[in-house]
């Protein structure tokens, strides 16, 4: 180990023990501090409540089965309008003007309005013209307003990952014989989707919390369950345990994201 | 006019009580602001526990039970204040802004040991909401017909363990966050029926639904834990002892049957479930 070697391991190790110390002070300061509030046994009893937490907790995890059956369902959905919603806005050929606009109008419309109002009128408004069951079930039009929202906001995505592909590569491509088509096949997408894989990673951890609200319209799930448990039992601790539950999906997701994410900058440095 | 008798009593009763609030009186002291009562309702809240929306005026069943109470406990009409606060604000550990919240709160063991209630000022029967085309497509009220429905109810209600304990139906029920949203669903053909208690059925089928009819009832004393509303208080408040005398006073001189009578006669008349 040379003499520099050696002084940078040693401000590293300082470094090191700095960290742990304040790291270690602050979290001191709040299990000391935070009990000596006045209110804290009633917080206490209401928000973490071991009792209730353990009576239900398993119902909890039941009702999450349904988030994540109904994110499994729209995620393959939200991909593939979005990515058709990306390419017909790149519609190049002055006569798709009408698709052009017809994306743009949707894009604006969808990712301006807040999700809950899609969910609401696509909900309630869409079988209230009459569909028969199950054509009007709550399932399959909280769905869909789910997908209309989500495809709106990754079909941005799209279109930034398909803008960043230089156009002195699709004017290679088409200078090589390929169709306009297989340019888009063939040389753009491969390398615009790998581009938006992280951002697209943080929609789905948005979607994977939103999958909650579809709760308003009727279909029981995780945090509709706690809210039932919370009425009947007066206490706040079932919601604990569904942000333990989300946060256990949603953590793990962030960090495969972020190494995603770390993973592509370093390939492109 | 019962209700206008009842005032007028009400106000002679304040006014031969010489000064307004006898400092002697077992409220004083334990309101959040001396001398004043402050009573909280829903938002918005609902006929016809209050009417219009305006608990101040003394008007529905529950605004004019406030009125009483505080009668009984010795305010006058303009020592009421009203204030708003939902159920999860009511249950929240801490402060709260009113001294008790009136929003037909059923009294349960497991929420009595977070929060305080009075004692019950009315026993609510269970009636089940549905569409005329329900009833056309031979719903009848027994518990066998009810199984096969769909079935929707407020989230927060205590409804639903009589949906999922009593009735059992074999499709799992749908549940949303108030009176509107249940109506919207059973407009929208997802669910065929939802249980509210009775007067609220009564109003939504008579005044929201265009074709809304009331199946059939559980009555309050049918069920082992009949359904009881009280006024929710801050759980050990030092005030639950006094309106709890004051609801003693006002049950046994008839004034709170009066009242019901006022407000909630129409409750008869709808078949008992089998």
């Amino acid at each position: 180990m040379t003499r520099r070697q050696k002084y940078e391991a040693d401000l590293r190790r300082r470094a090191g023990i700095k960290a742990g110390l304040s790291t270690a002070a602050v979290l001191l300061a709040i299990a000391i501090l935070v009990p000596m509030a006045p209110g804290w046994p009633a917080v206490k009893k209401s928000f973490f409540n071991a009792e209730i937490f353990l009576k239900t907790f398993p119902g909890l995890l039941e009702a999450f089965v349904l988030d994540v059956a109904i994110f499994l369902w729209s995620v393959p959905l939200i991909a593939a309008l979005g990515l058709g919603l990306a390419l017909m806005r790149d519609a190049q050929s002055p006569g798709l003007m009408p698709l052009r606009l017809a994306a743009i109008g949707f894009i604006d419309v969808f990712r301006g309005v807040p999700v809950i109002l899609v969910i609401f009128l696509i909900g309630f408004g869409i079988p209230g013209l009459g569909l028969p069951r199950p054509y009007n079930s709550p399932y399959i039009w909280g769905t869909v307003a789910l997908v209309l929202t989500y495809s709106a906001y990754v079909a941005e995505i799209f279109r930034s990952g398909i803008e960043s592909v230089h156009t002195s590569q699709r004017s290679a491509a088409t200078s090589l014989g390929l169709s306009h088509g297989d340019v888009m096949r063939y040389v753009v997408l491969p390398q615009a989707i790998r581009r938006v894989v992280p951002a697209n990673m943080n929609m789905l951890i948005a979607l994977q919390k939103d999958v909650a609200l579809l709760s308003f319209i009727g279909p029981v799930e995780i945090l509709r369950q706690a809210g039932v448990y919370k009425s009947l039992m007066a206490n706040f601790t079932p919601y604990v345990g569904a942000a333990l539950i989300f946060l256990a999906v949603t953590i793990p997701a962030t960090r495969f994201a972020d190494y995603l994410l770390n993973r592509q900058r370093r390939a492109r440095s | 006019m019962t209700m206008q008798k009842i005032s007028m009593a009400l106000a002679a009763l304040v006014l031969s009580s010489g000064s307004a609030f006898a400092a002697d009186h077992c409220a004083a002291g334990k309101t959040i602001s001396d001398g004043v009562l402050t009573i909280a309702t829903g938002n918005p809240a609902y006929y016809p526990w209050v009417m219009d929306d305006a608990p101040e005026s003394g008007a529905g069943f529950e605004a004019a039970v406030a009125y009483a109470v505080a009668g009984a406990m010795g305010f006058a009409k303009e020592d009421v204040v009203w204030a708003r606060a939902g159920f999860d604000e009511s249950i929240q550990p801490g402060a709260k802004n009113f001294d008790f919240n009136m929003q037909q709160f059923s009294i349960t063991e497991a929420r009595e040991a977070v929060i305080d209630f009075s004692d019950p000022y009315y026993s609510a029967s269970m009636a089940v909401l549905v569409r005329q085309s329900t009833v056309d497509a031979g719903a009848t009220a027994t518990l066998a017909s009810l199984k096969g429905l769909k079935w929707g109810a407020v989230a927060s209600t205590t409804a639903l363990p009589v949906v999922t304990e009593i009735i059992v139906p074999s499709a799992s029920p749908l549940l949303y966050d108030d009176n509107t949203n249940v109506v919207e669903a059973m407009k929208a053909g997802q669910i065929d029926a939802a249980l509210f208690d009775l007067p609220t059925a009564l109003y939504l089928s008579a005044v929201v639904l265009d074709d809304g009819a009331l199946l059939g009832q559980f009555p309050a004393d049918s069920t082992e834990s009949p359904d009881q509303f009280g006024m929710l208080m801050e759980d050990g408040s030092a005030l639950r002892a006094c309106v709890n005398e004051a609801l003693g006073e006002i049950t046994s001189n008839g004034t709170l049957a009066a009242i019901e009578a006022e407000w909630l006669q129409e409750t008869t008349g709808v078949p008992v479930i089998k």
